[in-house]
């Protein structure tokens, strides 16, 4: 994955900074911690560090020229990876102070999926006019404000125009559900706001990135058959079992089970499952609620109802929001592996494909196992890497071992 | 010009007050002569009104007051708060602008105040203590006490509409209220006879039925004798007196106006000097054996060291705080 | 709750207050014998006697000055101008004295003292007796200045004003003596410092004191029925202090302001208010804030001309239809 190099504020008061020296040079390799390169701040030489591996492939701005903070001064990608994307737009000459003009950040942050635009042609250069309100909302938004036509006096942008813009993922803008039983909010550290700053800056609103894992499936299918025989009214399908596995796996891990609120993270007693619900001409997520304390039973019994209500659209509100954590199945579509996408003010969604045989080499010869791919999107202001992968364990574990669902 | 009343002969049963209202006016004038001397050192800015060679007015007057009795005068009031009892200290220190000082600094030379003597103010626009010394005769009157106000101000000041609305309301209620006014000869620069179309300001009282009287502002015992007499009438009920007293200033306006010049010759200056109150009391004292030269010395020495004290102790004290700066906008 | 005009609403602040604390007293002209020359203070002479209710001389330097000097002796005076108009003759004594004694003694002598009466503009009293001189006064640190608009407040904050150990400039509405309201009886105060919503609404926010809070709800009301504009009206009560929290939260709500007033556009109130709108709410506004005040010249006599001299109803629809971007 690429990563961009910034200018970065090194100091609280610092808007500019003056490129020292590059410590490393185009085409070396780097890890996440190297210092890069000496920046003179307005009050010291410090030092620019790498927030990513790879190598360095692009240096924007040279050894003694100056660039406003926030500026695109370097990219460090993979030797190989398209970084075209990232390039577009940013200038390999010291950029010019419009850096702080409306327009500018469009032209240092790539939009990623820039809105589509009512009727607006980009400006340019010319200078946007933009109620203060209309500005911080299109921020909020994630909206280029040269994309919005403006129809307030002189072409102001105002509120109403921004009304009428999706925003990429509306997460500041977010109504909050309403509240999913007892929770914890917990103040954001510096260094949490840090990453949560630069990973939405570099990679949108919501910073994904995506773990993936392989589960035997073999115990949890012999379970399911004997539950089936032994149960005559209701059927538990496999859906069911990794709703239950899911939220017991939760109550493990809470840091999964939370929510993004802009200026903390929200972290969940309870969990309330969304179940991603394929229904004619869109999507929608039922709330499986409590789903840790609920037996297969119940949870089987309350997904059909809920589903059969989704796809007559028949679900209230309160039922389909409210969720603290999210799945997406489409093992019954026969998808084998995927990646779903965060269903905000959620920080985490399993994307579960189907159950397939194949070849395994046991005890010296070669049988067939049944196995299944699940994909985790995580945002990452929220869950890490490791915090993730944490949890997905204990997510294969319990299901390679279903009797740990009774423990 | 002032007028010489002929000194009568002291009462040497009195000795102790003359040798007090003596040492008062000595310690006016050597606390005066050190702010001038602090003055143009720099450690006092802005305006600095001295009373060199009025002294007696404020001694003299000052002498028959009580505890509870209120007083206002204008910006030119050292004397006035040293004779109603506040230490060369504090009012040194906020000449200063220091934190010690009795407005914490904020008020200066032009604005020293004592609640707890009754010394309600220096206030440094013309006259316009005078209306503010009513009201406080007002209030008294209104709470049925014997307390008395009193308001000093320079002669200048009877030519704004202030001393006349205040002089006819206090004049109509009867309010226990003494003005005295310091007439020095000079607002600032005019002479009283190019700003007054009547010479003696005394006269003024007719225009409101208030009993008036000049009085020699130079001699101690005269501007005593005259406030008693107003203080009497004041506490019986009988209303409101105006007293002027002919005195002359030494110095220059402030301490930044010149002490003769266009508007006064240097002659005529020192002339008025052959009448300072100080040396002709202290004369008067010694003629009748009431004051010794060694008791004089051994005053002036005391009064020196008292001065220079109040000086160390401005200059030891710090500034104010700069959460000073906020404080006592509003009251709570 | 008893319905009475805003004048017996005064005449009750002043009676309760004078019979709650003996130091409490009236003086001014007009204020004893004759009964007031607005009745503000009718039949207080009777019940409170000469002693308590001073008829002066047309001197209101003097008065004035009598006043904070009576204030500074342990009293506490309520000084009434026939109209603020003349107050202009006393502002030495409001400004260099009232104002500053507290700061000048160093916290020792507060002036507790009320200085009211009617202001603002009438009918045809011409350019001498028809101006709002709040601004004047809010101008002044030590000062606090009240702009009551219905008859409640009148009472209440009289009451805190009377009680307030500050010197307080109340405003009276000269045209709001007969405006009729529901008055709590006995003990109401109203606190100085908190402005009231006066009509709660989302899409812009009317910000108004005294006589403009009337005009201001018929301009609310009219911009609900003719255009859908749902206005919200804030009171402002007090001038000094200003209620900025208050202000700040709700044009941060309604993204659009409006303030009106009848002084001069020019260092009014209202660009105060603006102020503290621009730092406290600048994220907040979809429109720049349009100000609607009297004329900028001296008060006509002719009907005619005195009517476009003032703010109406209909200028503050203007006014918001085109903060709100309908025009």
């Amino acid at each position: 994955m690429a990563t961009k190099v910034v200018m970065e504020a090194l100091s609280p008061t610092m808007e500019e900074g003056r490129l020292i020296a590059w410590l490393k040079k185009q085409g070396d390799t780097v890890k996440s911690g190297d210092t890069l390169a000496e920046v003179e701040t307005d009050k010291a030489v410090m030092e620019l560090v790498a927030r990513g591996d790879g190598v360095v492939r692009e240096v924007l701005v040279q050894e003694g020229e100056t660039a406003d903070v926030g500026t695109l001064v370097a990219v460090i990608a993979q030797p190989d990876e398209d970084i075209a994307a990232l390039l577009e737009g940013a200038s390999k000459t010291a950029p010019k102070p419009a850096v702080k003009s409306e327009t500018a950040p469009a032209a240092v942050t790539p939009p990623t999926a820039a809105p589509s635009a009512p009727a607006a042609a980009p400006r340019g250069d010319h200078r946007v006019k933009v109620s203060p309100l209309a500005r911080r909302l299109a921020s909020e938004k994630g909206v280029d404000l040269a994309t919005v036509a403006g129809s307030g006096p002189g072409g102001r942008i105002i509120k109403k125009d921004l009304d009428a813009v999706p925003a990429i993922l509306a997460v500041a803008a977010v109504a909050v559900p309403a509240a999913a039983g007892g929770y914890e909010d917990v103040p954001l550290s510096q260094m949490r706001k840090t990453i949560a700053k630069r990973l939405a800056q570099s990679l949108g609103p919501v910073p994904h990135f995506f773990l993936t894992v392989e589960i035997d499936m073999e115990r949890t299918w012999d379970a399911r058959s004997a539950l089936n025989e032994l149960a005559d009214d209701v059927r538990i399908s496999f859906n069911d079992i990794i709703v239950k596995v899911t939220a017991t796996a939760l109550t493990k891990h809470r840091e999964c089970n939370a929510w993004w609120m802009g200026d903390h993270i929200r972290y969940f007693d309870e969990v309330h499952i969304s179940m991603a619900v394929a229904i004619e001409g869109g999507l929608i997520t039922p709330v499986v609620r409590n789903a840790h304390l609920k037996s297969l039973r119940e949870i089987a019994t309350e997904s059909r109802d809920l589903v059969e209500r989704a796809r007559n659209r028949k679900l209230a509100p309160e039922e389909y929001t409210g969720g603290t954590f999210s799945l997406s199945n489409l093992g019954m579509f026969d998808i084998e592996h995927f990646t779903a996408v965060i269903n905000p003010p959620e920080a985490g969604i399993l994307a579960v494909g189907r159950i397939v045989q194949e070849p395994v080499v046991q005890d010296g010869t070669v049988v067939p196992r049944r196995k299944m791919k699940v994909t985790m999107s995580c945002d990452h202001r929220v869950i890490d890497g490791a915090t993730g992968a944490r949890f997905l364990q204990t997510f294969r574990q319990m299901l390679e071992n279903p009797l740990t669902m009774v423990l | 010009m002032a007028q010489e009343t002929q000194a009568v002969e002291l009462d040497p049963s009195r000795t102790d007050l003359y040798r007090n209202l003596f040492r008062q006016m000595l310690l006016v004038r050597r606390f005066e002569e050190k702010a001038a001397e602090a003055y143009a050192l720099g450690h006092i800015g802005g305006f600095c009104h001295l009373y060199i060679g009025q002294e007696a007015v404020a001694v003299g007057s000052l002498a028959v007051l009580r505890e509870g009795d209120t007083i206002m005068a204008s910006y030119r009031e050292h004397a006035h708060a040293l004779t109603r009892g506040m230490s060369a200290r504090v009012v040194m220190a906020e000449l200063y602008g220091k934190t010690t000082g009795t407005s914490k600094g904020k008020g200066g030379s032009m604005h020293l105040f004592d609640s707890s003597l009754g010394f309600l103010g220096g206030h440094a626009i013309v006259g316009a203590q005078i209306p503010l010394a009513t009201g406080a005769a007002f209030a008294f009157k209104y709470k049925g006490s014997d307390q008395v106000s009193v308001c000093y101000f320079g002669e200048a000041a009877v030519n704004n509409g202030a001393f006349h609305e205040a002089l006819n309301m206090a004049a109509i209620w009867k309010l226990p209220v003494i003005y005295i006014c310091e007439n020095n000869r000079y607002g600032m620069g005019t002479a009283l006879e190019r700003a007054s179309a009547i010479y003696d300001i005394a006269q003024r009282a007719c225009s409101y039925e208030m009993l008036s009287e000049v009085v020699d502002g130079m001699d101690v015992i005269a501007v005593m004798e005259a406030t008693e007499r107003a203080v009497a009438r004041a506490r019986g009920g009988s209303g409101p007196t105006l007293i002027e007293a002919r005195t002359y200033r030494f110095m220059g306006h402030s301490m930044s106006d010149p002490i003769h010049g266009h508007y006064r010759s240097q002659e005529e200056v020192e002339e008025h000097k052959k009448r300072d109150p100080i040396p002709t009391f202290s004369e008067r004292l010694k003629r009748q054996e009431l004051l010794t030269q060694e008791e004089f010395d051994a005053m002036d020495a005391e009064i020196m060291a008292e001065v220079e004290d109040a000086m160390q102790f401005a200059e030891a004290s710090s500034a104010p705080d700069s959460e000073e700066l906020f404080t006592d906008v509003y009251a709570d | 709750m008893p319905t009475i005009t805003y004048r017996d609403a005064l005449n009750q602040a002043l009676r309760e207050e004078m019979q709650r604390d003996p130091d409490v007293f009236l003086m001014g002209e007009e204020v004893g014998v004759y009964q007031g020359a607005y009745k503000i203070s009718r039949d207080l002479l009777d019940e409170f006697t000469e002693r308590r209710v001073v008829d002066t001389p047309i001197t209101e330097l003097g008065f004035a000055g009598v006043g904070i000097g009576a204030a500074m002796a342990g009293l506490r005076p309520i000084v009434e101008f026939m109209t603020f108009n003349f107050a202009l003759l006393a502002l030495d004594q409001i400004v260099n004295s009232a104002a500053k004694m507290l700061y000048m003694s160093g916290g020792q002598i507060p002036v507790p003292i009320v200085f009211r009466g009617p202001g603002g503009p009438a009918l045809q009293l011409g350019a001498q007796h028809s101006q709002a001189l709040e601004a004047w006064f809010a101008h002044i640190p030590g000062l606090k200045v009240v702009a009551p608009a219905t008859p409640a407040d009148a009472k209440g904050l009289l009451k805190s004003s009377i009680r307030d150990n500050n010197p307080v400039v109340f405003i009276e509405g000269e045209m709001l003596y007969n405006m009729k309201g529901e008055v709590p009886e006995g003990e109401h105060l109203v606190p100085l410092g908190e402005a009231d919503v006066k009509r709660v609404g989302a899409d812009a926010t009317i910000i108004c004191h005294s006589k403009t809070v009337a005009p201001s709800l018929k301009a609310a009301e009219q911009l609900q029925s003719e255009h859908n504009i749902d206005c919200e009206v804030l009171d402002l009560r007090t001038i000094r202090p200003l209620d900025t929290e208050a202000i700040v939260a709700s044009v941060s709500k309604t993204n659009r302001c409006v303030i009106v007033e009848e002084g001069w556009l020019f260092c009014g109130v209202g660009a105060q208010v603006v102020d503290e709108i621009q730092r406290g709410a600048f994220d907040y506004l979809d429109a720049p804030v349009l100000r609607v005040t009297g004329a900028d010249v001296p008060m006509p006599y002719s009907k005619q001309l005195e009517r476009l001299a003032k703010p109406t109803p209909d200028k503050i629809v203007n006014a918001v239809r085109q903060v709100a971007y309908v025009d």
